[in-house]
């Protein structure tokens, strides 16, 4: 008598990332990788200037250069390729039309002026420093506020002034909040801008066949359907005659979704040449005109009780949009609104936001895009709270946390967060980390002369984004599942993973379906002629939307194989099971099949019954009825040295709630990089303008990254809260560790300030600027 | 990240280097590990004609003892100084600064020598070779001479090498028997670069007095220089925490310091006293110990 096959189960288990040997030997293809004969290679003369009129474009000496095939102005392309796609725009938001070369004016330092294509990338690199343009350097806009004033230089002439949108966001009434609180804090909060930096810059190439009137492009990107739809538009191309791939993506943590003028000009220049066209970011151009992050400058307003309720929270904020919008600009400013509560219950909230042109790159996604700067307010505020009020940080948060059965909550912005037990991943935060006893260490440095603080964040995110009601239409994801005829599985998967690590975690969830190694499985993403159209990889929605997609279609293709298994063994096919590399009735474990002897049956039509459809290939479009709303709790341990201002990590530790984990290995690696991120935005990341709109820190010995020996051993735990929004229960966590990190950082150092009387200082808390705060305080007495 | 076009030419010997470089006169620059020179190519920011490469030159590295203390030729990495028994034997100074510089890729291509010519105000050498009292050989046509390191740096890039110099070796001196040295550093978060760098050096005298101190300090000003008032201030003192703080705080007296968006110069001072003292303080307990 056969037994039932022990099922091996994949989900849940820390499986290395099957792409990691290729990416650590340097076998994996980026887009630079691909070598096409006859390739033109692109450069771009770019402004020095943060603003500038631009009289003259002279490109007879470029034309002339060595290899040189081609050259183009703003003006040589007039008309002939649609302006950079926008989206996610707020009622009444004024939009200025964003040119693939700069007209008249140069809005920003590293705007393309003009570009040269030549046959090798030298050669257009030479050829683009003969390019001869005739700049009158003007004023430009580089500080919020001052953009603001009436006498600024305008940054778009046709707007009659620097304002760029305004949005605001209520719920409750504010002003009764604010009366009825005991205390008001006050505290101008700024988020500064910071860069992304993937490791790999952007890139792309080109290649259009005059003969089939069809175009492929490789670019470096999340979104090879977006990129498809909307840069057909832009050059006037049916979408079905261009095929996007999205290779080896170095990472993007937001921005690589995006469409940029130099992938229309590279479209557009292989169609007008015939040829192949490549161009590759430098660091020095993805640091001046790929989008930056964050940059909102602040003014927020929290009312409590004495008891440390608390009962409104208003915020005011100028946000940095830079010259042009790219592609969701604006969006990313709304979304710290709808994240404003945070896990809070707070009654009454108002966000008042104000966009701002200002003579710099646009800002856009950056990993957490919007929701960071919320959390970061938040904790910002409950310390300075606490502080007021003499409570314990930890208290005052779990003070205001809803309680467990209090879930499904409504936020006074307007969400329901279907799950959470804040309480939970609190308590366990504080145990793993001995919070008592880092208090009694602090107390015990401090006596010592040494300053130590302790920094807590305790967050939640908008992820698995989401319905597609908040984006636009499009928060749906795709899969494509197929058993090939010889028993392997294919996973087709609309989302983009750039580093995530879903060709490990797909075939997880594929494999335990169908009983089956998961070697056996493959999974395919990033080019649009082979997977279905799908929305990309972003706002934490890769494994959520996409790998609930992927359930879907695997479980619709798994029916239709029990089915004809069913057939087969003369069964029903409710009692088909799946394991252990068999097919077989569960009722009767001896009638069993190998998993290939029934996928090859599907393909042999003679042995199926007449009218049968043969194949066992199925698409599911998953659309989530919600977003997620991962959560957690991070504590860090510091060291100040207050007569260098150098920071030291001590001890991190983080309990993060991400739902289920289909790969915990990778949940990891994904909360380690997040906190490495986010303490970088804590300690050392901005992008600094010279007054002329010239970043002065862009490069990579200038701008710093932060480094592994500047981060102690993460101390993880988890607790699980699944959510019911999608068949996994998982809530995504790709952006969980920079939105926790980052406050909690920030909040560790001001406590180890305190004693100074140091309760606030804006990001980035590099040395000196740690080193003034103190002596400031040591020269006027303590505050 | 593209350098402009550039010729290149790889000598086999010293002389035929000696050669080219008279031959091409300020339109070459000398390439040994590349790891200043490389990204001032790609940036665009040097632009010169022909690269002539000496890396490969016989003779122009390794570490050898010499009567009064070594001699390191100046083809030799970062990372052979920093790990070399002889140099932590004879003047672990130098190697605890090598070891500082850049991280682990720079120190396997840099070398003492580029680094030093290329006399970047804000590298990790200058503070110690000062401190050591190091000598820089440089070689001509017209033969080779000795430069004291008080001397070598003469500006920011700016060295007291002539048109037509190579330089050869570094030669350390042995410390002062009983001496304790350290280096101490606070790093520019991105590059690694010192913002300030203190090399001290020590020597004990009778009766928990200090005899004689020498400090290099790179980083704070350019060039980097010995922190002279300090070190007199010292001299023949009790080696009590008062005495070393009243000798630090002189650590910038007298220079004017950088200023950029980094660190300002006041920033830079106050750096400077306080490395200055943690450094003498290392160097002392180093030479008890």
């Amino acid at each position: 008598m056969a037994s039932i096959p022990e099922a091996p189960k994949f989900i849940g288990v820390p499986i290395k990332r099957r792409d990691d040997p290729r990416l650590i030997q340097g076998r994996a293809r980026y887009v630079d990788d691909f070598q096409l004969p006859g390739t033109l290679h692109m450069a771009f003369a770019r402004s020095p200037y943060g603003h500038a009129a631009i009289r003259g474009v002279d490109l007879s000496k470029a034309r002339a250069a060595p290899g040189v095939v081609a050259a183009y102005a703003g003006a040589d392309l007039a008309g002939k390729i649609g302006p950079v796609p926008v989206a996610g725009l707020v009622p009444d938001a004024r939009v200025p039309v964003q040119p693939v070369l700069a007209g008249g004016r140069a809005l920003f330092a590293g705007e393309p002026v003009a570009a040269v294509v030549a046959r090798t990338r030298y050669q257009a690199r030479d050829a683009a420093d003969l390019v001869e343009v005739d700049y009158q350097a003007l004023d430009a806009v580089v500080d919020l506020e001052k953009a603001l004033a009436p006498a600024a230089p305008r940054v778009h002439a046709q707007f009659e002034d620097n304002v760029a949108f305004r949005w605001a966001i209520a719920g409750g009434d504010i002003e009764a909040g604010l009366r009825a609180a005991d205390v008001v804090i006050k505290q101008k909060i700024a988020n500064p801008r910071v860069v992304p930096l993937a490791l790999e810059p952007r890139g792309v190439l080109a290649h259009y066949l005059p003969g089939e009137d069809k175009m492929t492009i490789w670019s470096s990107t999340q979104v090879p359907h977006k990129l498809r739809t909307l840069l057909a538009q832009q050059i006037g191309m049916a979408e079905n005659r261009i095929r996007v791939i999205a290779p080896e993506v170095g990472g993007g943590f937001g921005s690589k979704l995006n469409v940029y003028r130099e992938e229309a000009l590279a479209a557009y220049v292989t169609r007008e040449l015939g040829r192949p066209v490549k161009w590759i970011e430098s660091r020095g151009e993805n640091f001046l005109a790929t989008i930056h992050g964050r940059g909102q400058l602040g003014e927020a307003e929290m009312g409590l009780r004495r008891d440390g309720t608390i009962t409104a929270l208003r915020y005011n904020v100028l946000a940095d949009c830079g010259a042009y919008y790219q592609l969701l600009t604006v969006a990313i400013f709304t979304l710290t609104g709808l994240m404003l509560p945070g896990p809070y219950k707070i009654p009454h909230i108002e966000m008042k936001v104000t966009g701002v042109f200002t003579h710099k790159m646009a800002t856009d996604a950056y990993r957490g895009a919007g929701r960071p700067e919320a959390t970061y307010i938040l904790e910002r505020m409950l310390d300075l709270a606490a502080l007021e009020l003499g409570m314990d940080p930890a208290e005052i948060r779990r003070k205001n946390f809803p309680a467990k059965a209090e879930f499904p909550y409504a936020t006074s912005a307007g969400l329901t967060y279907d799950s959470g037990d804040y309480h939970a991943a609190l308590d366990k935060a504080l145990q793993k980390a001995g919070y008592p006893e880092m208090r009694r260490q602090q107390a015990e440095a401090r006596r010592q002369g040494r300053c130590l603080g302790v920094g807590l964040s305790t967050y939640v995110e908008i992820c698995g984004m989401g319905p597609s009601a908040a984006l636009g239409g499009q928060g749906w994801e795709s899969a494509r599942v197929r058993v090939e005829p010889t028993g392997k599985v294919t996973v087709f998967s609309g989302a983009s993973p750039h580093g995530q690590g879903q060709e490990t975690s797909f075939a997880q969830i594929a494999a335990d379906a169908f009983g089956i190694a998961v070697e056996d499985v493959e999974v395919i993403h990033g080019d649009t002629d082979v997977v279905p159209y799908g929305v990309g990889t972003f706002g934490s929605r890769g494994t959520v939307v996409g790998g609930s997609a992927v359930v879907f279609a695997r479980d619709k293709v798994r029916d239709k194989m029990a089915r004809f298994a069913a057939m087969r063994f003369e069964a029903d096919a409710a009692d088909i099971a799946f394991a252990g590399g068999k097919v077989f009735v569960r009722s009767a474990p001896e009638k069993s099949a190998p998993f290939a002897r029934i996928a090859q049956m599907a393909y042999d039509a003679i042995q199926l019954p007449p009218g049968t459809e043969p194949g066992l290939e199925e698409t599911h479009f998953f659309e989530p009825p919600n977003f997620t709303f991962p959560f957690g709790t991070h504590v860090v341990l510091v060291e100040v040295d207050p007569q260098t201002g150098e920071v030291k990590i001590l001890r991190y530790v983080a309990v993060d709630d991400v739902g289920n984990m289909i790969n915990p290995l990778l949940v990891r690696g994904q909360i380690h990089g997040g906190i490495a991120q986010g303490a970088g935005q804590a300690l050392e990341e901005e992008v600094i303008y010279g007054g002329g709109g010239q970043p002065l820190n862009a490069t990579l010995m200038h701008y710093a990254l932060p480094k592994a020996h500047q981060l102690p051993r993460f101390e993880l735990d988890h607790t699980t809260t699944p959510t019911s929004v999608n068949p996994l229960g998982a809530k995504g966590v790709g952006e969980a560790g920079t939105i926790g990190s980052t406050p909690a950082v920030v909040n560790a150092v001001l406590d180890a300030l305190a004693p100074f009387g140091v309760h606030h200082l804006d990001m980035p808390l590099r040395p000196e600027k740690i080193w003034r705060a103190v002596s400031r305080a040591r020269k006027g007495g303590p505050a | 990240m593209i350098p402009a076009p550039f010729g290149y030419k790889r000598p086999g010997t010293l002389a035929e280097a000696l050669a080219l470089l008279r031959e091409h006169g300020e339109d070459a620059r000398l390439l040994s590990g590349g790891h200043s020179l490389l990204p001032l190519l790609k940036a665009r920011l040097a632009r010169p004609g022909v690269l002539i490469d000496i890396a490969r030159i016989p003779g122009l590295s390794g570490i050898t003892e010499t009567a009064g203390g070594l001699r390191i030729g100046a083809l030799t990495t970062h990372h052979e100084v920093e790990a070399s028994p002889l140099v932590r034997e004879a003047c672990p100074l130098l190697a605890e600064a090598a070891g500082r510089i850049g991280d682990v890729q720079v120190r396997n291509r840099g070398t003492i020598g580029g680094s030093a010519a290329h006399a970047d105000p804000a590298s990790d050498y200058p503070a110690a070779l000062l401190a050591l009292e190091a000598a820089l050989v440089a070689s001509s046509p017209d033969g080779t001479r000795s430069i004291p390191a008080a001397g070598f740096f003469t500006g920011p890039y700016e060295s007291a090498l002539k048109p037509g110099e190579i330089l050869t070796a570094v030669e350390v001196p042995s410390p002062p028997r009983g001496s304790g040295e350290a280096y101490l550093k606070a790093a520019q978060q991105a590059s690694g670069f010192a913002v300030c760098g203190v090399a001290a050096l020590v020597v004990p005298g009778p009766g928990g007095t200090i005899a004689s101190a020498r400090v290099g300090v790179t980083g704070v000003a350019a060039p980097a220089y010995r922190a002279r008032k300090t070190e007199e201030a010292l001299a023949g003192k009790p080696a009590s925490p008062d005495a070393l703080r009243r000798a630090a705080a002189l650590a910038a007296e007298g220079v004017e310091p950088l200023d950029d968006f980094y660190a300002s110069a006041d920033f830079r001072r106050q750096l400077a006293r306080v490395y200055a003292e943690r450094a003498l303080a290392e160097a002392l307990r180093r030479a008890k110990g």
